[in-house]
């Protein structure tokens, strides 16, 4: 191994520690002995004792994940048929002007959106709950979708669908057993982006749920207004967990998947 | 035994697969093919031949049913094909680029128009199995395309476009994509298999190699018409345009005026100081009508004396010889500057060649050696 500079390592050593040195002292913290968050008192994991042993976290945890997996559904479904219909749908009118549409929401701040939802809402007559923050979720997540979605169609070749409408496939036949196989990665990607979208908004959340139902972002902000307890701690540090396990085994299997790919094509080349 | 000939286009009975009735594909303010009239014949092999941007893709992609003529109508077994989408055609197309599915195997690639026309299980097993001794793929059945090389998924797009047997393949410039050698060894494989199966191919290509080898016809094409419908060996000994002639292999064209003097005989004024060209032509041409032999540069002799009691011959000087290995083509230049291309087959060895630079040599060539075209 080649020995790095001192300019580089100091750089990178700079950056990472920019990266994830709040992250580490919130994990170190979260075995903290003490209550006071600042004072060191020894180790011990009684904060994750006392934390599954709170509702309050727990329910939030529930509407949470609830919220995150149907509004990611409902967002991949309606975002692959919009990509859909604005890569494939050839030329009509103001096709131009859909495409801008729909990624406008991106760079829309979050307290607009929230609060016209809420106002939509309002002026509906529906009762703030699960239900309004998944449609709010769903809005915003939905244009993360198409964006990924249309992305993977534009290099899609076209002459894969012609191949299977010539094979006696009628148009949503042809979509089905060709086209969403192969784009399947891209979908699940969105779908993965749309609910980690979900698991950590705040903005939008907050004008959107109600009484009856609060996500762990909201909740957490709204405890640490009143001090910053171990508690949160402990369950900042298993998120951390969760998302560092998902991260390195969908890059594991990523990865895996091309070496084997490239080892096939290698092999077949030589046969 | 005599081999019974294969010409259905001369038989006035015959009644063709395939016609395509004055028939226009406008693309917006662009023409892709103009008022054009076909037909094609149970158990061809046609080739549509011509530069990119002629038409010859639409026309295929027009028998497929990607798009629908203008104007005009396409028929197939006589049934007008324009309400037909593509899934209810019995055409089948083997794409350029292959279309394989990438997410299925080599044997749920070729089962898959199959399944979907309803087949039972074991037909569609006993068909695929055909199929792939057919197209010797026997071994790879279990693979996914990125696990086969070119020509195997090259054979595998065959195969799966064949399974449905369908009434015509049409072929996308099919062979594009592979190297020389592997090239002419699949064009016979495709011959062969055409032969066996009786399926009536079509196929684009701009590669004339590729189309005078396969093809029992050629159609060459430019801007959107069809310029000369003829079995290979026609289109390449009578052209019937300066455009086919120059589009077909190499050719020296020559322009002139003519004069008649006798039956089907010209005298050719073509440059000054130059004796007149005597060529026999079946054309037609009047007193001092314009015209243009076109002649292959390997009808045309090349010598060291000049010879005697030949129609025509030119003096001239090697200005360059492309040497090819198995034959040499020299270019010629005669005093008027005019450079005519002479081929002979290099019989002895490169260091007993007879000519080289800048060597004074006589051409020449018989009256009946090249064709008369009209401008």
């Amino acid at each position: 191994m080649r020995r790095m500079s001192w300019f580089n390592t100091v750089s990178l050593t700079l950056g990472f520690a920019f990266l994830y040195v709040p992250m580490l002292i919130l994990v170190i913290y979260s075995f903290n002995e003490s209550k006071l968050v600042t004072v060191w008192a020894g180790f011990s994991t009684k904060w994750y004792g006392e934390l599954i042993q709170n509702e309050a976290f727990l329910n939030a945890a529930w509407v949470t994940i609830k919220v995150a997996v149907i509004s990611s559904t409902i967002a991949t479904v309606l975002g692959t048929m919009a990509a859909y219909v604005l890569v494939r749908g050839g030329r009509f009118m103001g096709r131009t002007l859909f495409s801008g549409m729909i990624y406008a929401p991106l760079v829309m701040p979050e307290v607009i959106t929230g609060l016209s939802l809420l106002l939509l809402f309002i002026g509906l007559g529906l009762d703030r709950g699960v239900m309004t923050i998944v449609l709010a979720h769903t809005t915003f997540s939905m244009c993360y979708v198409s964006v990924v979605v249309s992305s993977r169609l534009v290099t899609f070749d076209r002459s894969l669908e012609e191949a299977a409408l010539d094979l006696g496939c009628s148009p949503s036949e042809a979509f089905r057993l060709v086209t969403l196989p192969i784009i399947a990665p891209a979908v699940i990607s969105g779908w993965l982006l749309a609910f980690t979208l979900s698991l950590d908004d705040l903005v939008i959340a907050s004008f959107t749920s109600g009484p009856a139902a609060t996500t762990l972002p909201i909740k957490i902000y709204s405890a640490v207004r009143l001090g910053v307890s171990p508690e949160i701690n402990a369950l900042s540090t298993i998120m951390i967990a969760i998302v560092t396990v998902g991260v390195i085994t969908a890059s594991l299997v990523n990865k895996r998947q091309m070496v084997r790919q490239k080892r096939d094509e290698q092999a077949a080349e030589r046969s | 035994m005599t081999i019974p000939v294969f010409e259905p286009w001369n038989d006035p009975e015959a009644k063709p697969l395939i016609q395509f009735q004055n028939v226009t594909k406008r693309f917006g303010e662009f023409t892709a093919i103009d008022d054009l009239t076909i037909g094609i014949y149970e158990k061809e092999f046609f080739a549509l031949l011509g530069p990119s941007g002629c038409g010859k893709t639409t026309m295929m992609r027009m028998l497929a049913g990607f798009e629908t003529p203008t104007k005009g109508s396409i028929y197939l077994a006589g049934q007008d094909m324009a309400p037909v989408p593509p899934n209810k055609r019995a055409t089948n197309m083997m794409f350029q680029s292959y279309a394989l599915f990438p997410h299925l195997s080599i044997w749920e690639n070729i089962a898959f128009g199959l399944k979907r026309e309803g087949m039972p299980k074991n037909e569609i097993n006993d068909r695929v199995e055909e199929m792939l001794r057919l197209t010797r793929l026997d071994k790879f059945a279990r693979r996914k395309p990125h696990q086969i090389s070119g020509g195997q998924r090259q054979r595998v797009a065959l195969a799966r476009s064949l399974a449905k047997h369908p009434k015509l393949l049409l072929l996308d410039e099919p062979l594009g994509a592979l190297d020389k050698k592997l090239r002419q060894d699949t064009q016979f494989e495709l011959m062969d298999i055409q032969e066996k199966t009786g399926t009536t191919f079509v196929i684009v290509t701009h590669d004339q190699e590729e189309a005078m080898t396969v093809a029992s016809r050629v159609a060459v094409m430019d801007h959107g018409k069809i310029i000369q419908v003829a079995t290979p060996d026609r289109i390449y000994e009578t052209p019937n345009s300066v455009y086919v002639a120059d589009f077909i292999g190499e050719v020296n064209i020559i322009d002139g005026l003519a004069t008649p003097n006798g039956e089907d005989s010209y005298a050719i004024a073509w440059k000054d100081g130059q004796a007149p060209l005597n060529v026999k032509s079946p054309n037609k041409f009047s007193d001092g009508q314009k015209c243009h032999l076109a002649i292959r540069p390997e009808k045309v002799t090349i010598n060291a004396e000049k010879p005697t009691g030949v129609d025509n011959v030119v003096e001239g000087k090697i200005l360059d010889i492309a040497y090819l290995g198995n034959i040499s083509t020299y270019h010629v230049e005669l005093p008027s500057g005019v450079v005519i291309k002479a081929q002979a087959a290099n019989t002895r060895r490169i260091s007993r060649r007879a000519f080289t630079w800048e060597d004074t040599v006589w051409l020449s060539w018989t009256a009946t050696a090249g064709v008369l075209l009209a401008d």
